[in-house]
């Protein structure tokens, strides 16, 4: 590694930075000197971030192309993270200095600093303790190699993620996950959008019917996995039983790197349907029905009248049960595999990213690489949120 | 018929259900009949499980579709052999200790954020809400550290202290408070009453719906978590029935239906009647944070 690379890394850093900066600060109207000292000032310590604790391993002789590569996203990661606060308290400070102090509060509101103080401590400390501190701590052990309980490690810069990169069974993982968490969203959330358009008409016992339709809820992933592990058993399972009467027969489901996953999505879908219908019906019963009736006074049918006026105006819940379904599906799932196809099903079809982390960090004891399987984790269900959010953005409704 | 008549008439006239041919089926017969079909396909994995529970392991393969008369016979293995009992007592321990806890720490914060003025409130609040994006299953590995170290391994502890704060219910009260009228808070404080009084004598009253709703939310949570008692606790005293069940799967024998349903049902019952009696509040609950 060059001598001088940390110093000019950070100098380049610091000037993107004064530049995004000042023109942000230009068009807020705020004083762009200003502006372009806090963006230097964030820029440059944003690309020391990462950079520090990493002592720059990543640019060393040794390092292959996709180490430097890695080197500078995790530069250009470390300043978007500093500069995005001053971006958007350059937004609040139109307002002036007061607004960042002031705390908007009812006009009734109690006088004095320490009770609040009190009042947080307790959510706070765990907060910091069992949430924070863990996932900053999970950063320092994916640049290890750790065994777990042994407090010897040795520090091997990215290595653990940029083996990932070729780690075949790791890809499958991600192939796996991909095709579980579609499935198991997809079909839950249109089978459930059709159970609720018929339970939320008015009709004489509805609110026993419904009760009957969203118990599953309650139903932990484990209990699922349990249960299906019965009905998809070659011998004696009900499934096979039925399938042969109109004249499938003997499908191993649990047994076959084909069929295994799908038996995880259908304990799935019948999990997560419960939570699906209960918010379906709570979204058809705010669809005004002056809205339907205009429509069909001016000749809509009943599918022009669903597509047109039901469907948009259930976005906001359906965008809502999307992230959540989505999370379901990549973490929740693990119950649910663990009992249906233990250690991750025949030829490991059924291991999901969450699985692997288990499997690798606790049961392989490579904490390291764990660690780095959950960031990468991390990064893909804020990353999905996000382009949920965004490519939702425009045709959700929340007029209603 | 004067015009009188027919004017006190005509709304009567209308509440009543339009005459139909077939009056003894139900009206609008198809949707009962639609969701009935629904009812039996979400239902049937769980009626099974019931039915199979109360069958021998012969009786299942014979795909017999009424009740045997194994129960009792698999009452016992599951719950005195594979002791599912005393994993029940602990899970409902664990449940009602996170539950609780959680529900109290969320008042409290929701008070502060509410009913105070403090400063940097906004960066207070960020940090509370930033946790909704960290799910713990993320952080196991280095929170499973974490909790050796502080020598917290196979206890109880490990199983309530770092899940008993709640950025959701947190958000959820202070949804809540702020729709409350401010003369509440004011009336109280020319009463000398201390915050705490103020919340356990004014709010708390008020807010059961919320309560309702976070406690279904967190008791079946903590109920269904599986991953996080496997790593935590180790040997069968202190094990959580998520957990349990294993013992009826896994080892000696080949599957024994019956044991395993039966299991299943009984490891379903509390969290589905917490659902159950607290549907209403549930929903109540959530309609708040969707106003907002």
């Amino acid at each position: 590694m060059p001598a001088a690379l940390p110093l000019l890394l950070t100098a380049a850093a610091a000037l993107i930075g004064a530049g995004l900066m000042a023109f942000w600060f230009r068009q807020s109207l705020l004083p762009v000197a200003a502006g372009a000292a806090a963006g230097a000032l964030a820029g440059g310590a944003g690309s020391l971030l990462f950079m520090l604790p990493l002592d720059y391993c990543t640019f060393s002789p040794e390092s292959q192309p996709i180490d430097v590569a890695l080197g500078l996203g995790l530069v250009a990661v470390g300043m978007l993270l500093l500069l995005l606060p001053v971006y958007w308290l350059a937004g609040r400070l139109r307002g002036g200095w007061r607004t960042l102090l002031a705390s908007d509060a009812p006009p009734g509101s109690f006088k004095g600093w320490l009770w609040p103080l009190l009042l947080l401590l307790p959510t706070l400390a765990i907060l910091f303790l069992f949430l924070y501190y863990p996932a900053l701590d999970t950063l320092r052990l994916a640049t290890q190699t750790s065994l777990l309980g042994i407090r010897g490690t040795i520090f091997v810069c990215v290595d653990n993620f940029t083996r990932l990169a070729t780690d075949r069974s790791y890809l499958q993982a991600l192939g796996n996950t991909a095709l579980i968490t579609v499935m198991t969203v997809g079909i839950s959330m249109a089978l459930s959008l059709l159970i609720a358009l018929a339970a939320f008409q008015p009709v004489k016992g509805a609110r026993l019917y419904r009760t009957l339709l969203i118990w599953p809820y309650a139903i932990s992933p484990v209990v699922a996995g349990v249960i299906f592990l019965l009905l998809f058993n070659p011998t004696g399972g009900i499934i096979n039983y039925f399938l042969g009467v109109v004249g499938i027969e003997g499908i191993r489901w649990l047994n076959s790197p084909t069929y295994a996953p799908w038996a995880v999505i259908a304990a799935s879908v019948w999990k997560s349907m419960g939570f699906n219908i209960l918010f379906y019906i709570a979204g058809l019963q705010n669809v005004p029905n002056d809205l339907k009736e205009a429509a069909a006074i001016d000749g809509a049918n009943v599918f022009q009248r669903f597509r047109y006026i039901v469907l948009p105006l259930l976005s906001p819940i359906t965008f809502f049960l999307l992230i959540t379904n989505t999370t379901y599906a990549v973490f929740e799932t693990f119950g649910t595999i663990d009992y249906l196809t233990p250690g991750g099903g025949p030829l490991q079809s059924t291991e999901t990213l969450m699985y692997r982390v288990y499997r690798v960090g606790i049961q392989n004891n490579d904490l390291g690489n764990g660690a780095a399987q959950s960031i990468i984790l991390f990064l893909l269900v804020i990353a999905l949120t996000v382009f949920q959010f965004r490519s939702s953005g425009s045709r959700v409704n929340y007029g209603a | 018929m004067s015009d009188l008549t027919m004017a006190g008439a005509a709304p009567t006239k209308l509440k009543q259900a339009p005459a139909r041919k077939n009056a003894w089926l139900p009206q609008r017969w198809y949707v009962h009949l639609l969701l009935w079909i629904a009812i039996i396909i979400v239902g049937f994995p769980l009626f099974y499980a019931v039915l199979v529970s109360t069958q021998s392991q012969a009786q299942v393969f014979a795909y017999q579709f009424t009740p045997g008369e194994s129960f009792l016979r698999n009452w016992e293995i599951v719950m005195v052999d594979r002791r599912l009992a005393g994993y029940m007592v602990n899970s409902v321990g664990v449940s009602i200790a996170v539950t609780v806890g959680k529900t109290l720490l969320s008042l409290l914060s929701g008070l502060a954020f509410v009913y105070f003025r403090f400063p940097l409130k906004w960066l207070v609040f960020g940090f509370v809400l930033l946790t909704l994006m960290m799910p713990t299953e993320i952080l196991i590995l280095s929170l499973y550290q974490l909790v050796i170290d502080l020598d917290w391994g196979n206890t109880y502890t490990a199983l309530i202290v770092p899940f008993l704060a709640s950025a959701t219910g947190t958000f959820l009260f202070r949804q809540h408070f702020m729709n409350l009228p401010a003369e509440l808070s004011e009336a109280a404080q020319l009463d000398g009453a201390t915050p705490v009084q103020f919340l356990f004598q004014v709010l708390v009253p008020m807010s059961w719906n919320t309560i309702g709703a976070l406690a279904v939310i967190q008791f079946v949570y903590v109920w269904n978590m599986y991953i996080w008692p496997v790593l935590i606790i180790q040997g069968q005293e202190r094990q959580v029935v998520q957990v349990g069940l294993r013992s009826l799967i896994g080892g000696d024998a080949s599957l024994v239906y019956g044991p395993m349903m039966l299991g299943a049902v009984i490891a379903s019952i509390p969290p589905v009647i917490v659902f159950v009696l607290l549907q209403k509040q549930f929903m109540s609950g959530f309609a708040v944070t969707r106003d907002k």
